[in-house]
């Protein structure tokens, strides 16, 4: 069975490299501190699973000040001129896009068609991490295409992967970090105090009252966390099991939905969600880094208006 | 109470622009100190959660993919392709890429696309490129503005679509909630129930993109003299 685990350690040999190139960069004057920051990213994939957790807690916590301190800084890289892109392409013309749709194409495959296949009674992969797994080898393929049909060097991509995880920096770790954030905010039950505060303001006999704290809270909570699976099960529990569904006699299948959505919009909002908001505005060498929630903003706020209605017109 | 000043460290560290790594890190430090947490057991908090994470930075699995095929001039193919659909505008483009997102997410395809694998080297440069076809050079606030509609469209999509898909994580999870608490409630049922959002998330974005077009024809057309010329070069 191919495990989402080899593709950890896959990560962690890109990494790996990368973390070789930022060592050697003479031209970053900071290249020993931003090397070590990508060195401790590679380790935690790599060796996740046997380094005892207190000390992948420490080196998560070194990455961060590392980061804090000014010390993830870009190298210098090689980009190719307009024209040499020019002279290249008159050969590949429109094939160039066949190794860029192989990777959604080939986790497609993996995902419909493999996913479920059977070897010695054994599935072929991980089934938690299935769309991820297939995403890891699409990525292999797309990789091989890519170097044969293109005729570079095998070790070109890697390098050109660094230019990349330059302009994204630490950014690219934040939002595994959010998580960690998310994870003890639980352990310290930070929603529940939140939740027990709101309950306790707001007019219960009111249905309109009700539906606008539980679906606004939701988004609010969701951009506090960063996530809306975080916030679910706290608002629900605190707000919208007890005054919805069993005081108001709501469906809560239908809360439920529409309450999650209006997390959703939450998610829209907020830096909290750096996969989503703040690693794309990296991505794609935005100035703002906000760029994007601001970009989302309108529709996050009309829709999470349009989900109070929807919510209190079919719940009831 | 004395718990929730960890979201008060963040709110003020995110505002202030700390860099945000570090701000998390001591938002969840002091946080764990305010529950009463032992420093190992914050550190090993710390640790596990990150650890458990890892899926979340398999996407970047693509870049040297993308970093070659860049190099070897994927954006400028992408925005000549787009130079030859003569009714090609940003919006439009967009839109037709929200409705593909909304769908295969639905399908419960959700890792086929996304900011990585499509929006930075097809989906921006296309929605550029269809301006830029237009009305010649564009400015960097435009392109920086055209650049992060593509990847809110990508998140709208994504996000408006997925809960529709009955087995997807978050059906699962309120299922599960409710399993909790003493209810059989059916994914079917959920699933279902978030239809009218996703067909709201689709209008109202779909609008905004069409508003977007007019917003570009306009600045350009304003534009009297033009200003410096911006290289197509990243």
């Amino acid at each position: 069975m191919i495990k989402v685990q080899y593709i950890y350690i896959l990560f962690g040999l890109l990494m790996a490299y990368v973390t070789f190139l930022s060592f050697r960069d003479r031209s970053n004057p900071k290249r020993w501190l931003t090397g070590a920051f990508w060195g401790l990213f590679a380790l935690i994939y790599l060796l996740g699973d046997v380094i005892p957790p207190m000390y992948a807690g420490i080196m998560v916590i070194l990455m961060s000040l590392i980061a804090g301190l000014g010390g993830v800084r870009a190298g210098k890289h090689q980009e190719s001129s307009i024209e040499e892109r020019e002279s290249r392409l008159k050969r590949l013309g429109n094939k160039i896009f066949i190794p860029a749709i192989s990777i959604p194409l080939v986790t497609v495959i993996f995902v419909l068609f493999i996913k479920d296949m059977k070897i010695n009674g054994q599935v072929l992969l991980d089934e938690k991490n299935a769309t991820l797994v297939s995403l890891g080898i699409a990525c292999v393929i797309a990789l091989i295409l890519s170097v044969v049909m293109l005729k570079d060097k095998w070790t070109q991509p890697f390098k050109e992967s660094r230019r990349l995880f330059d302009a994204i920096s630490w950014a690219a770790v934040l939002p595994q970090m959010l998580a960690t954030l998310g994870g003890l905010f639980a352990v310290a039950g930070v929603g529940g105090v939140i939740a027990k505060l709101l309950s306790s303001v707001i007019p219960v006999d009111n249905r309109f009252v009700v539906v606008l704290v539980y679906a606004v809270g939701m988004a609010l909570f969701t951009m506090i966390m960063g996530n809306a699976f975080a916030a679910f099960p706290v608002l629900t529990a605190g707000i919208g099991l007890p005054l919805i569904v069993i005081k108001h006699g709501g469906d809560p299948a239908i809360m439920a939905a529409i309450g999650m959505f209006s997390g959703y919009c939450g998610t829209l909002l907020t830096p909290m969600a750096a996969n989503f908001n703040i690693v794309p505005a990296a991505l794609l060498d935005l100035q703002d880094q906000h760029a994007v929630i601001k970009a989302q903003a309108p529709t996050a706020i009309l829709l999470l208006i349009v989900n109070v209605f929807l919510m209190y017109f079919l719940v009831f | 109470m004395f718990t929730l000043i960890g979201i008060l460290i963040v709110i003020i560290g995110f505002a202030l622009r700390f860099n945000p790594l570090l701000v998390v890190t001591v938002a969840g430090v002091v946080t764990g100190i305010a529950a009463g947490l032992s420093v190992e057991k914050i550190l090993t908090t710390f640790g596990e959660a990150f650890v458990k994470n890892r899926t979340l930075s398999i996407v970047f699995l693509t870049l040297p993919i993308i970093g070659i095929l860049e190099r070897h001039g994927l954006k400028e193919q992408a925005q000549k392709l787009i130079s030859k659909i003569k009714t090609a505008t940003t919006g439009r483009l967009l839109v037709i890429y929200l409705f593909i997102r909304e769908l295969t997410a639905a399908l419960g395809l959700t890792s086929m696309f996304g900011h990585a694998q499509t929006v930075r080297p097809l989906v921006a440069p296309m929605a550029e490129g269809a301006s830029q076809n237009k009305y010649g050079k564009l400015p960097q606030s435009l392109r920086d503005k055209i650049k992060s509609y593509s990847a809110a469209t990508d998140n709208v999509g994504l996000f408006f679509g997925e809960d529709i898909f009955i087995a997807f994580g978050a059906v699962l999870l309120m299922v599960g909630f409710f399993a909790q608490h003493g209810m059989q409630i059916e994914p079917l049922h959920i699933a279902i129930w978030g239809i009218p959002t996703a067909i709201a998330a689709f209008i109202i974005h779909a609008t905004r993109l069409f508003v977007l077009d007019r917003q570009i024809q306009r600045e350009m057309e304003n534009k009297s003299a033009p200003e410096n010329e911006v290289t197509g070069k990243e």
